[in-house]
C-alpha cells in the first residue's frame, strides 16, 4: 500500500532531516514496513520516488538488511537469539520448540537471528523488537500468547511505537 | 578491586529513572557541557581529551584527540560526526546498556565532541533492533532540543549543532566505520576502501569523525574532573575506565565498568562470581567475536589493551569477554562464530564471502559429529588465502576487519585445542607414495605461538 497521508507528511518531515534525501532511504523503509507489517512494492516505488532514486535501487538496498521483510510475516516477529552465548544457554533450543509451536500460525513468524546485545539474560528473544529475557519455551510462549490477546501492547512490524500518536517510527 | 563507576555510576545509582532529563539535570547533567562550551574547540581536544589518554571503546582503541585532529583547519567545508550505536560484535552489550540507561550522557558527550571538531551536523547510527534505545534517545534528543542544548547558537555561545537518531535495519557490518557512513547515506552497508580515511573523506564525502557510544559517554566525566584526573586511572596507554560485558558461564553476567589494568581472574571470578556451578574454565573470549581465544592460564593477564595484544596475540576489542565452562565443545563455539561471520559478511571481498562460507561449513561437520581427520588442516588452509600467515597482527586481504575477523576462531583452535581435535578424529590418512603429513607437530600453514601464550 502506498503511504497514508498522515505519514506521507511524516516520510517529508524524515527526508527533510538529511542533507542529501537518499539518506532517509532506511527511515522511510522502517515507516512503510510499520505501516503495512512488511515492506510492498509500492512502498519501495514511493520511498524511491520521495528520495529521487529508482524502484530498483530501493529494493537493492532493502534486500541488505534483514529487518525489512519483502513479504507478509504475519502481525508478531519473534527473533530468536542463537549466538555464542544464547547458544550454551538454551537458544537454540528455545529457537527450535517456538518454530515447531507457531509453524502453522500465520500470525506469528519465528527467526533465528545473531547476537541481540543482551547476553546477560540469555536465552533472548524479541518480539517486534521488545526485548524478553531469561526465557524458556513455555516462558516465552504465555509472553507471544499474551501479545496475541492484546495484553501486551505490540510495535510495529519494524519496532516503531505504532500505537503513540506523533511518533515517527 | 571493585568496579569505578564513571559512565555507568548515574544508570547504577537510579535504575529507575536515570533515562529521564530531570534525573539527568539533578545528577550534574549539561554541567561539563557548559563548561565546554567556554573552552576553544583545540583546548578541549588537547587539554582535555589529549589529556586523558582516551582510546576508541568500538574495538580499535585509537586514540580520540588523534582521530578528531585528522579533520584538520579547514571550517568552511561541511564535515560530520557520527556516533556508532550500532553495537552487534556478538557478546558485547555495553551500549545497549549505555544507551537505554543514560541518553543524555550520550547527547552531552556528542556536543561535546562536536564543538571540539567544529561540526554543525551528527548523526546517531543506533541498531535497528534498539527499539527502546531508539525511543529513549530520540526523547532525550527532543528534550535537548527544548532546553537549547541543542540547535542554534547554543545557550548564547555561537554553536549551532543538529543531531539526528538514525535507525540501522540489521547488519553487523553497518558496525564498520565506513560500512556505517554507506548505510548512512542510504546504501547497502558495504564498507569502503581506505584511505581515503574518513577523517578526509567520510559521509557525503566530507571529513567524519565516527566515535563509538561508549567513547562519547565518557566526554563529560572528563571535562567535569579534567582529562589529566581521567589519565590518571588505569594502566600505560590504557588510560580511565572500560565497562566489559561479561557473559556465559558465570554466576553474575553482566556490565562491569573497572579500571583497566585489573585482571581477567579479578573480572571473571570476583565481580563475575566465577564458574557457575563450581565447574572448571575450559576457555574465555576476550574482547568480542573476532578476537582470538584465551586459556585458563591467561586468567592473570592485565585488562591493558596493549600487553593483550602484543604479548598475546589477542585484543580486549570491544570488551565482551564471553566465558565457557568443561563442557562446552570448542568446536560448536568456533561453528557458531564462523556462521555469525558468514552470515554477516556483506559480499563484497571474495576471501571474506567466499572463506566463511567454506569455513563455516568443515566447521559444522565437525562441530556435528562428522569431522574428517585432516579438516584441521583444511581449515587453516582456507584461512591462509583470507589472512596470508596467520600470524598476528593478522595480515588483511579484504577491505575491512571482519575477514580477519573470521579467522580468529580457527587460529585460536589451532593454538589451543589441536590435540583435542586430533584425537577426535584421528590423525590425516597417509597415501601411497606421500609424505606422512606432519601432524600433530606442525600444521600445514605455520602460526606463530606468542612466548608464554601456550596452555
Ligand atoms: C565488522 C566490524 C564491525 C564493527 N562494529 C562496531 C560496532 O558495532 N560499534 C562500534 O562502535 N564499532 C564497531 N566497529 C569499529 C568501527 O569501525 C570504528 O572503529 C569505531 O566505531 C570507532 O569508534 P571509536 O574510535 O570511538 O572506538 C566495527 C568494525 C568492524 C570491522
Ligand atoms: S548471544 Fe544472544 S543476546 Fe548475545
Amino acid at each position: 500500500m502506498a503511504f497514508t497521508a498522515p505519514n506521507r507528511a511524516r516520510a517529508r518531515e524524515i527526508v527533510e532531516r538529511y542533507p542529501f534525501k537518499r539518506s532517509a532511504v532506511l527511515p522511510l523503509l522502517h515507516l512503510a514496513q510499520d505501516q503495512d507489517g512488511w515492506v510492498t512494492p509500492e512502498a519501495m516505488e514511493e520511498v524511491g520516488e520521495l528520495v529521487g532514486i529508482s524502484a530498483a535501487q530501493v529494493l537493492g538496498v532493502c534486500s541488505f538488511y534483514t529487518m525489512f521483510k519483502r513479504e507478509q510475516v504475519g502481525g508478531l516477529v519473534v527473533s530468536v537469539c542463537t549466538n555464542v552465548t544464547c547458544l550454551v544457554r538454551g537458544g537454540p533450543e528455545l529457537y527450535e520448540a517456538l518454530r515447531a509451536r507457531y509453524a502453522s500460525d500465520d500470525d506469528v513468524f519465528v527467526e533465528e537471528v545473531e547476537c541481540l546485545a543482551a547476553c546477560d539474560t540469555a536465552p533472548v528473544m524479541q518480539v517486534n523488537y521488545d526485548y524478553h529475557s531469561r526465557m524458556t519455551p513455555e516462558t516465552a510462549e504465555a509472553v507471544i500468547e499474551e501479545y496475541k490477546s492484546g495484553k501486551r501492547t505490540r510495535r510495529g512490524i519494524s519496532g516503531g511505537r505504532i500505537t503513540i500518536a506523533g511518533s515517527d517510527r | 578491586m571493585g568496579e569505578t563507576r564513571i559512565v555507568t555510576k548515574r544508570l547504577r545509582d537510579h535504575p529507575d529513572d536515570s533515562w529521564t532529563l530531570e534525573r539527568y539535570l539533578a545528577t550534574g547533567g549539561y554541567q561539563s557541557l557548559s563548561k565546554a562550551l567556554q573552552m576553544a574547540p583545540a583546548e578541549i581536544r588537547e587539554e582535555q581529551v589529549k589529556a586523558s589518554g582516551l582510546r576508541g571503546r568500538g574495538g580499535a582503541g585509537f586514540p580520540a584527540a588523534t582521530k578528531w585532529s585528522f579533520l584538520g583547519d579547514d571550517v568552511d567545508q561541511p564535515r560530520y560526526l557520527a556516533c556508532n550505536a550500532d553495537e552487534g560484535e556478538p557478546s558485547t552489550f555495553k551500549d545497549h546498556m549505555l544507551i537505554e540507561g543514560d541518553p543524555h550522557q550520550l547527547v552531552e558527550g556528542i556536543v561535546i565532541a562536536a564543538r571540539s571538531i567544529q561540526t554543525r551536523n551528527a548523526f546517531i547510527y543506533i541498531r535497528g533492533e534498539f527499539a527502546l534505545g531508539a525511543d529513549r534517545l530520540d526523547q532525550a534528543v527532543r528534550e535537548a532540543y527544548e532546553q537549547g542544548w541543542l540547535g542554534t547558537n547554543i545557550k548564547g555561545s555561537g554553536m549551532d549543532l543538529d543531531v539526528v537518531v538514525h535507525r540501522g535495519a540489521g547488519a553487523y557490518i553497518a558496525g564498520d566505520e565506513t560500512g556505517l557512513l554507506s548505510s548512512l547515506e542510504g546504501e547497502r552497508a558495504m564498507p569502503r576502501v581506505k584511505p581515503p580515511f574518513p577523517a578526509a573523506e567520510g559521509l557525503y564525502a566530507c571529513p567524519t569523525v565516527v566515535n563509538n557510544v561508549e567513547t562519547l559517554s565518557t566526554l563529560p566525566a572528563i571535562i567535569d574532573k579534567g582529562g589529566e584526573w581521567y589519565g590518571s586511572l588505569g594502566v600505560g596507554k590504557s588510560t580511565g575506565t572500560r565497562v566489559f560485558s561479561v557473559s556465559g558461564h558465570v554466576e553474575r553476567p553482566g556490565n562491569y565498568e573497572v579500571e583497566l589494568g585489573m585482571t581477567f581472574r579479578e573480572l571473571i571470578y570476583d565481580l563475575a562470581g566465577g564458574i557457575s556451578g563450581g565447574r572448571d574454565l575450559k576457555f574465555f573470549i576476550p574482547g568480542g567475536a573476532s578476537s582470538p581465544w584465551l586459556m585458563p592460564s591467561h586468567l592473570d593477564v592485565p585488562l591493558d589493551m596493549d600487553v593483550v595484544q602484543n604479548d598475546y596475540k589477542s585484543m580486549l576489542g570491544s570488551g565482551a569477554i564471553m566465558v565457557y565452562d568443561e563442557t562446552v565443545d570448542p568446536l560448536l563455539v568456533a561453528w557458531r562464530l564462523v556462521k555469525f561471520f558468514a552470515h554477516e559478511s556483506c559480499g563484497k571481498c571474495t576471501p571474506c564471502r567466499e572463506g566463511s562460507g567454506w569455513l563455516e561449513k568443515i566447521l559444522y561437520r565437525m562441530s556435528h559429529g562428522q569431522g574428517r581427520a585432516e579438516d584441521m588442516d583444511l581449515l587453516l588452509d582456507v584461512s591462509d588465502n583470507i589472512v596470508p600467515g596467520l600470524n598476528a597482527p593478522f595480515a588483511q586481504t579484504t577491505i575491512c576487519a571482519l575477514g580477519p575477523s573470521i579467522v580468529s576462531p580457527i587460529v585460536s583452535l589451532e593454538r589451543f585445542f589441536r590435540d583435542e581435535i586430533v584425537e577426535r578424529f584421528g590423525r590425516p590418512e597417509v597415501r601411497a607414495g606421500e609424505e606422512p603429513p606432519a601432524v600433530p607437530s606442525g600444521p600445514t600453514v605455520p602460526v606463530s605461538f606468542p612466548a608464554g601464550a601456550g596452555s
